[in-house]
């Protein structure tokens, strides 16, 4: 079932296009790795599906994105659709915040002032990112007294406390230790039971391990979309063939 | 319920961002409307380049030329004493200063600026108006210089912190590329620095000004409040302020002396409009420098 | 050559530190003299009781509460306000001329003469609105004149956020008021209070606003309601040291002294928030 549908999507900062034309879509509960060299207009797509790139003053969007069939710039409330669509950053950024507080800040955001319910969330969320065993006896100190690896698990943690449909990952691991990685693309693989997820990734290797589907970004276009498996086995662009080979990128 | 609040509080914060331009333009507003009353009886231009000041007199004069030149004697003084003071103290605390008394010396400069104006006035009046006279031989220290010294004082801290950002602000390659031509330490900063800072310095020379000439309390106490022509630093002088201060408690509401004080208050306020307009434009030229830094 | 630039260079630096020394030396004079001649008077009495025989004896006490009141009344406006003001044009306002024009405005408001700001309470809250020479109208005036100092402050400290805490907020659902009342303003509250706390000690020793607005000559009692005039120290010193004669210096010299400690327990406060939440700071 289609989640989301993408239809001529372009992007600009000032004169400059970050994303030309795109169309694409994405299922329902899949993970859609996508992969490509810097300034291939990854990221800009990522920060569209919930608006972020709006915050970015110069950046100007055209064309349309739907969201179970609603528009997600006329149908649907910009703040809703933040809940809807969560994000998790490159780099672990917990908010200066004791841990308990920044997983909590979501559903506080919408009014929920239950302790016990809270308190539930919170439990749930940071055992989803396989968290809560390592803090469960210092919720209530500083985010910013774990490890790195910790920190972007806490982030995940953060997004699913306010219970998503869509989880983005712009390279979420760029920071991560090898053993950190793997916690969070386990974390990530046990989560497709009930989301749709998209991971933007540096990483050709992990857009392997993870995604269901991958896409290949290049300068703002959309090259090739397709099963991970065909497109590192038997890609059928040159050009998709020879990132995935290192030949360039 | 909770967007109404939201609506609330969104409306009262752009309120308050306007609340500035509002208050700038109630302030001439106001001086307009009290100040300008005094032209329907006297001439504009007897006003500002009449040279007797003989507000309540029968017929009372409102030249204000003595009193425009006082404030132009008193801060000439003022500047010509604080900007090489300032600008030699920027130098040394940002370049020269070891670490360790860094921070002591800007805590001096920022206790300097916290010290009312007052209080500087009355340390003028008992300290240095007995000096002056001494020095000089003067029948009476409250001078346009004593004047002067107290103000450079006041106009210091601004002066310092300013040029000093500025000097912080110039990159460190500029410095760094002289040093490795084989310049000195000293070299590096009177040729390479101090020229990259000088926007930074006029900005802070500007402000300083801005500062003298809207200082009121310690001018009035030990300039000696003579509204005649000066003709030297050692004279008694009266500026545009401490005439405001002097004469506003005694003037008759609605009366034409009650006008000409308001009108000096429009003198005053387009004088700093447009110090700090020039100010402005220097800090941004410096802070231009700063981004491309970054 | 090269020692005569060595020479030149160890010159150069020591007029540039005796410059310094110039600058900071009378600092610490003038606090001396203050302190040497006006602990003696400062007694219990002298703070707490009313001025007497025309101000030549007995105590300060209303100027000194004239003054804390002002200093309430100047921070009971321009507080809330100017933190206002800050959020607008830090979180709120776009880069556009309306922007720039409040900017500049600020810039303007910072540096129009103290004794204009009288003119203007004058005009504005004595006059037109009728308050007469009153506590509210000293404090509107004052708080207008201290307005620029708390805004350019707080700016300051909210810009010192970083700008990555906002974007997760966003991006979590937060709308802006959510995001700036709860992650922004949290962060930003140390630098804010230090600004703030030096904002109001400047109003706290400022004479020339209050001569016309609300400053009595001599009222030996405390001041009954906001409408009330009230004497204040800056105003008393500069009566007792020009307007009355034959006041003794010791007087003169306490009253100063009250002054200036009023004012340095303010900034020494603000100094300490800033070390403290310095040190704390977590990112």
């Amino acid at each position: 079932m289609v989640k989301i549908t993408v239809a001529g999507l372009s992007i600009w900062y000032d004169e400059q296009t970050a994303i030309k034309n795109l169309s694409l879509q994405v299922s329902e509960k899949e993970i859609l790795g996508i992969i490509g060299p810097s300034n291939s207009g990854k990221t800009s797509f990522l920060r569209t599906l919930n608006r972020l790139n709006e915050l970015t003053s110069n950046c100007k969007t055209e064309g349309e994105i739907q969201l179970d069939g609603k528009s997600i710039f006329k149908e649907i409330d910009l703040l809703s659709l933040r809940k809807l669509v969560g994000i998790v950053f490159a780099l672990p950024l917990p908010l200066p915040l004791s841990i308990y507080d920044n997983i909590a800040y979501g559903p506080r955001l919408r009014g929920e002032k239950n302790k016990s319910k809270l308190d539930g969330i919170v439990e749930k969320s940071l055992k989803a990112s396989y968290l809560f065993d390592e803090v469960k006896d210092r919720l209530n100190t500083s985010a910013f007294n774990l490890s790195g690896g910790q920190q972007q698990r806490l982030c995940i943690s953060r997004t699913l406390a306010n219970e998503p449909e869509i989880i983005l990952y712009d390279e979420p691991c760029s920071g991560l230790d090898p053993i950190s990685t793997a916690k969070v693309e386990e974390a990530m693989r046990d989560l497709k039971k009930n989301y749709t997820q998209i991971l933007v990734t540096n990483n050709t290797k992990q857009a392997a391990r993870v995604a269901d589907r991958t896409a290949f970004f290049l300068m703002g276009e959309l090259v090739e979309i397709g099963d991970t498996t065909k497109m590192f086995t038997s890609p059928s662009d040159k050009r998709t063939d020879d990132y995935i080979a290192g030949r360039f990128g | 319920m909770k967007n109404l609040f939201e609506f609330i509080v969104e409306k009262a914060i752009f309120l308050s961002g306007a609340a500035s331009i509002i208050f700038v333009v109630l302030i001439f507003i106001f001086l307009l409307k009290e100040g300008l009353a005094l032209f329907g009886e006297v001439n504009f231009f007897a006003f500002l380049f009449g040279q007797n000041w003989y507000p309540i007199s029968d017929p009372p004069q409102f030249g204000i030329l003595p009193l425009i030149m006082g404030s132009v004697f008193v801060t000439f003084g003022a500047i010509v004493i604080a900007v090489p003071l300032g600008l030699a103290a920027a130098i040394y605390i940002s370049e020269v200063a070891p670490h360790s008394i860094r921070g002591f010396l800007k805590s001096g400069i920022e206790l300097l600026a916290a010290i009312p104006s007052i209080v500087l006035g009355f340390i003028g009046i008992i300290f240095l108006a007995p000096l002056l006279k001494n020095i000089f031989h003067l029948g009476s220290g409250l001078t346009a210089l004593a004047g002067s010294i107290m103000l450079a004082f006041m106009a210091l801290p601004t002066i310092v912190s300013i040029i000093e950002d500025a000097i912080v602000s110039v990159p460190r390659s500029y410095k760094e590329g002289a040093l490795a031509l084989g310049a000195t330490h000293w070299q590096a900063i009177y040729r390479v620095t101090i020229p990259a800072a000088a926007s930074g310095i006029l900005a802070a020379v500007m402000l300083g000004i801005g500062r003298v000439v809207g200082e009121t309390m310690a001018v009035l106490m030990i300039t000696g409040n003579a509204a005649i022509m000066p003709t030297s630093l050692l004279q008694p002088v009266r500026t545009l302020t401490a005439t405001v201060a002097a004469e506003m408690g005694e003037a008759v509401s609605g009366s034409s002396h009650y006008y000409s004080l308001f009108a000096i208050g429009i003198v005053l306020f387009i004088i700093s409009f447009i110090i700090n307009i020039f100010a402005d434009i220097f800090l941004h030229r410096s802070k231009a420098m700063k981004r491309r830094k970054k | 050559m090269r020692e005569n630039t060595k020479v030149i260079e160890k010159l150069a630096f020591a007029i540039l530190g005796l410059a310094t020394l110039i600058i900071i030396a009378p600092v610490g004079i003038i606090l001396f003299i203050v302190l040497w001649h006006g602990l003696p008077g400062l007694s219990f009495e002298f703070i707490f009781s009313m001025p007497r025989e025309g101000m030549r004896a007995g105590g300060i006490f209303p100027a000194i509460v004239g003054t804390l009141v002002l200093t309430v009344g100047t921070a009971a406006f321009s507080i809330p306000v100017g933190i206002l003001a800050a959020i607008y044009l830090n979180e709120y306002a776009g880069r556009n001329w309306l922007t720039r024009l409040f900017e500049i405005s600020i810039i303007n408001l910072a540096g129009i003469p103290s004794i204009v700001y009288g003119l203007f309470g004058l005009g504005l809250f004595v006059t037109f609105f009728g308050f007469g020479a009153s506590i509210l109208a000293g404090s509107l005036t004052l708080s207008i004149m201290t307005l620029p100092v708390i805004i350019t402050a707080t700016r300051e400290a909210l810009s010192a956020v970083p700008m990555a805490f906002r974007e997760v907020s966003f991006s979590l659902g937060a709308s802006r008021w959510q995001t700036v009342s709860r992650v922004v303003l949290p962060n930003a509250i140390p630098g804010i209070l230090t600004g703030t706390i030096l904002g109001l000690s400047r109003a706290a020793g400022e004479t020339a606003p209050i001569l016309f607005t609300v400053a009595a000559f001599y009222l030996p009692r405390l001041p009954q309601s906001p409408f009330d005039q009230a004497m204040a120290l800056p105003y008393h010193i500069y009566v007792l040291s020009t307007q009355v004669p034959n006041v003794s210096l010791r007087t003169q010299y306490s009253t100063v002294l009250v002054l200036v400690l009023m004012v340095f327990i303010l900034n020494i406060a603000a100094a300490y928030i800033r070390a403290k939440f310095r040190r704390r700071k977590t990112w």
